[in-house]
């Protein structure tokens, strides 16, 4: 099982629905987010282009936080899911610098948190709250290695990107373009 | 402003508001969810609602426990407005109920050693204060005199009250402030208005064109999933903006028109459908009324003509003319929403409405559906007393084709005039900030002095309150009941709003303050029910439901009265226009005295050094109505000014820099906005989001952020057929310094 989610930047508006929806479905502190929006505009006027995408935890295969949590707070979950145990984090922030997509924040309770792909609506066979509420339905969320799921079909149709590959981190966030 | 009957009091130097400001926004003890993923406990249970954010009205599940925490509002899988998904406002819906900065308990305008305060009441004290004024002002001027303003839902029990006394003066700024020249222009079209939400059969389109409606930042739900589903089915989108919008950057023609020029495009493209042939003929033959008037009056508006108005190219014109044609009948050359622009949007939108017709669009797959409502009737009670006069006396002749009580014309006729016999002397304002809602502030401030009564309604201490004589606490949707929505849509549906917390504070919800007025002015008899419950269940029951299965449906489809949602093949179609087809001449406008067909006029450019202020909407916030919620301040809590890179340069201008405005009469903005220096903006235009730069101190989170678009919108183009407020005309300046005298306080 390989959890994934694709964005289609074709569709979305950066209405940010995603992001409230997240912040209410997992009580995400005012002020802090666990997935956001990034417009990129090239060109000038009249000639132009805008991209948009709905951004969060990539859920990398060979994550950077894992890696240098010294607690092991920070760790790999079914299906690949990278997830934060609350209660054994320490809050150092080690897997904060080493992310590159910037996508984890202190929690003022004391704990590193980011998204989770709503693991606990995923495990009773929901999907995230962000591609529930998205009125664009432009995320597709599923199971990689399920050849027939909906993020594998999208992806076999559409071209797409990923983010700071370069990195070598392996992420499982597939933006359509 | 002169000296005042009626001071702007702050609602925060009185009592419990000022001391609960320091409060935290969101209380985390409850069902809080650390990053372990524990689910929030079953002591969840979810109610019915629609949302009030916005007037798309989105019907949903409230999640909240025993002790008044709300955890989540989902959107209803049934409801065809949201289809299970509300927008961002509607998801942030619970920052309204949680906003520690409402108005928490009522209150009356009180002069204690010459000062006007506000002074905390009891309902009964202050409803008694309402009831005593209505009826005074009834029974020296005459129950007409007073006006209701209202955009809120509660609004509709408060219109039962004023009918009651025998007054119809009830306005909606939706109308005149927004909607209106396009309900006027396709009334004259196809005797049929597009109302909320729109009819347009944007998921089935195969070509969408957007006339300065930017779907996407506007999120009216419905039509944002519907056209993602058309990108999806690889519909061509057109978008007609100044603005690289949002929906722009998905559209396969962007057209960067030069602003006030929108009119001539239209002609433009009606002059090629026609010219070339590319109209639908059968259908405009066998439903339309005026074809040849049409064809010889658009003779000489050719895209040549149109290129040096619009600066858009000819071939551009044809080619998106053409794109047009070939997807004829699956178009839609969108109405728009907020469209009081330029003063002559009625002949604007009577060209969008002659473009569909010749498209053959309406009643067509991909165009215009045919939409049902189920109505609810009224609970039994006596017949309301006929009014002796109407808004209509104070002008007479004016307006005739508003076909909604125009809310600048009310404000108008509330300032003394000696030539007209009624003046109003009462307003009741509920759910609408008419500071930020009404152009022109000054005017609105005078008629507001000539009031002998005002009294508000509303959730939060916006800047209307402050001029109240009593200010009337009404608890959030969350909190209440309502009317149930029966709005139009494919299938005919109901959508039950309930309350999912108790009220918080002393707030009530508007039914009951309605009733107790009721009362008090010796109007029961209007008002016969024990009880909303009751009111909405004798209702429910009379179209087979009950507020029982309400509650546990939330939304209720029923059959369509009519089979088709579209025309069928050679249908013959009786249209509700004078003469029963598609009027591409309108002989109601010929009539009152207007072009029977557009004609284009061009509109005042900005001087030298200034810009024209467009203005636009945030997906996240409504109106002003939304800019101190503290879930939807966190996505966006200032607007800023949308500058063009090479005037940027021209002013030496920084990116995020604060700078002040100044319009062409001289009026400066209260506040600095930040600068956004982009390529999305065209060199003779700024533009900043409606809704921002609150100047009352007890908008804790949205005080002096950002500018006001209305405050410098004072110059008002009225539209000559239905009373509507242009108000794009304006233009202005930068100011580096804060060009302010002293520091501004509320």
């Amino acid at each position: 099982m390989r959890y994934a989610m694709a964005i289609d930047t074709k569709k979305c508006v950066g209405c940010a629905d995603c992001v409230v929806a997240c912040q209410t479905e997992n009580n995400v502190p005012i002020g802090h987010c666990r997935d956001w929006i990034v417009e990129n505009t090239a060109g000038t006027y009249p000639q132009l282009e805008l991209e948009i995408r709905s951004e969060r935890c990539n859920h990398c295969e060979n994550s950077p936080c894992v890696r240098c949590c010294p607690t092991g707070a920070s760790h790999y979950a079914e299906g690949g899911i990278v997830l934060v145990t609350g209660d054994d984090c320490i809050g150092c922030g080690a897997c904060i610098a080493s992310c590159p997509y910037d996508a984890r924040y202190p929690h003022p309770e004391g704990y590193v948190d980011k998204c989770t792909f709503c693991d606990h609506r995923v495990k009773d066979g929901q999907k995230p709250a962000c591609v529930d509420v998205c009125p664009t339905h432009c995320m597709y969320f599923g199971d990689l290695d399920d050849p027939n799921s909906e993020v594998s079909n999208i992806l076999k149709k559409r071209k797409y990107k990923r983010l700071i590959p370069e990195a070598g981190t392996d992420p499982q966030l597939y933006f359509l373009i | 402003m002169r000296s005042n009957r009626r001071d702007f009091i702050k609602i925060s130097s009185m009592g419990i508001g000022g001391a609960a400001v320091a409060a935290p926004a969101f209380n985390w003890a409850h069902g809080a969810i650390k990053a372990d993923n524990k689910k929030p406990g079953s002591e969840y249970k979810r109610t019915s609602t629609y949302c009030e954010i916005c007037f798309w009205k989105c019907a949903g599940w409230v999640y909240s426990n025993e002790e008044g925490h709300i955890w989540k509002i989902e959107g209803n899988a049934d409801d065809p407005h949201c289809n299970g998904r509300l927008c961002p406002r509607g998801t942030g819906g619970v920052g309204m109920y949680n906003d520690t900065d409402r108005l928490k308990t009522p209150l009356i305008r009180k002069t204690k050693n010459g000062k006007q305060v506000f002074e905390e009441a009891t309902w009964e004290e202050a409803l008694d204060v309402v009831a005593e004024n209505l009826k005074k002002i009834a029974r020296e001027h005459g129950p007409e005199c007073v006006a209701l303003f209202t955009h809120g839902s509660g609004g509709k029990f408060f219109g039962d009250l004023l009918k009651a006394t025998g007054s119809t003066n009830i306005t909606a700024p939706s109308f005149a402030q927004c909607r209106g020249p396009r309900e006027t222009a396709f009334l004259a079209t196809y005797g049929e208005i597009i109302a909320s939400p729109e009819f347009t059969d944007i998921r089935d389109t195969k070509c969408l064109v957007l006339i300065g409606s930017h779907l996407g930042e506007n999120m009216h739900n419905g039509q944002v999933q519907e056209m993602s589903e058309a990108i999806d089915k690889g519909a061509t989108i057109i978008t007609v903006d100044p603005r690289y919008s949002t929906a722009a950057s998905k559209s396969k023609h962007w057209l960067p028109i030069k602003p006030a020029t929108d009119l001539a495009l239209l002609l433009a493209w009606i002059n090629v459908l026609i010219t070339e042939e590319w109209y639908d003929k059968d259908y405009v033959e066998r439903y339309t009324y005026g074809f040849d008037q049409l064809k010889s009056h658009v003779q000489s508006f050719t895209p040549e003509w149109a290129y040096g108005i619009t600066t858009l190219a000819p071939e551009v014109i044809r080619e998106t003319a053409k794109e047009m044609a070939n997807a004829s009948p699956a178009v839609i050359v969108h109405p728009g929403r907020h469209v009081t622009w330029y003063g002559d949007d009625t002949q604007r939108l009577r060209a969008v409405a002659i473009l569909n017709a010749l498209l053959g669009s309406w009643g067509r797959k991909g165009g215009f559906y045919s939409p049902e409502k189920k109505s609810l009737p009224s609970y039994p009670h006596p017949e309301f007393p006929k009014p002796k006069r109407t808004w209509r006396d104070a002008h007479p002749g004016k307006y005739n084709l508003a076909l909604e009580v125009v809310s600048n014309d009310i404000c108008d006729s509330t300032i003394p005039s000696p030539d007209r016999a009624c003046n109003f002397k009462g307003w009741i304002v509920n759910g609408t900030n008419l500071i930020s809602t009404l152009p022109d502030l000054n005017k609105t401030l005078e008629a507001i002095q000539n009031l002998e009564f005002m009294v508000v309604i509303d959730t939060m201490p916006m800047e209307i309150t402050g001029y109240a004589d009593v200010v009337l606490p009404e608890c959030t949707y969350l909190e209440r009941y309502d009317y149930c929505r029966t709005d139009q849509h494919r299938e005919p549906n109901i959508a039950l709003r309930m309350p999912a917390v108790e009220p918080k504070y002393n707030t009530k919800p508007s039914w009951w303050m309605v009733k107790k007025l009721a009362s008090k002015m010796g109007l029961d008899e209007f008002f016969p029910w024990k009880d909303i419950e009751e009111l909405l269940d004798w209702q429910l029951k009379q179209v087979g439901s009950s507020l029982e299965e309400m509650k546990h449906l939330g939304v209720k489809k029923f059959p369509r009265e009519y089979d088709d949602l579209y025309f069928f093949k050679d249908q013959e179609v009786e249209f509700n226009t004078n003469t029963g087809k598609i009027e591409l001449y309108s002989t109601d406008l010929a009539s009152e005295g207007f072009d029977p067909m557009p004609v284009y006029t061009k509109h005042e450019e900005p001087p030298p050094g200034f810009y024209r202020l467009n203005y636009g909407r945030s997906p996240a916030h409504t109106f002003s109505r939304t800019a101190n919620n503290p879930n939807l301040t966190d996505l966006v809590d200032e607007n800023v000014l949308w500058v063009n890179p090479q005037v940027a340069k021209d002013w030496s201008l920084k990116n995020g820099q604060s700078i002040w405005l100044e319009n062409q009469d001289g009026i400066k903005s209260k506040f600095s906005i930040k600068v956004r220096i982009t390529e999305r903006i065209r060199f003779d235009s700024v533009y900043m989001v409606h809704g921002f730069g609150h100047s009352d101190k007890k908008l804790s989170r949205a005080y002096g952020k950002g500018v006001s678009d209305s405050e410098l919108i004072t110059k008002v183009l009225l539209d000559p057929v239905m009373g509507g407020t242009g108000m794009r005309g304006n233009f202005v300046t930068f100011k580096l310094e804060n060009p302010n005298e002293e520091e501004v306080v509320s």
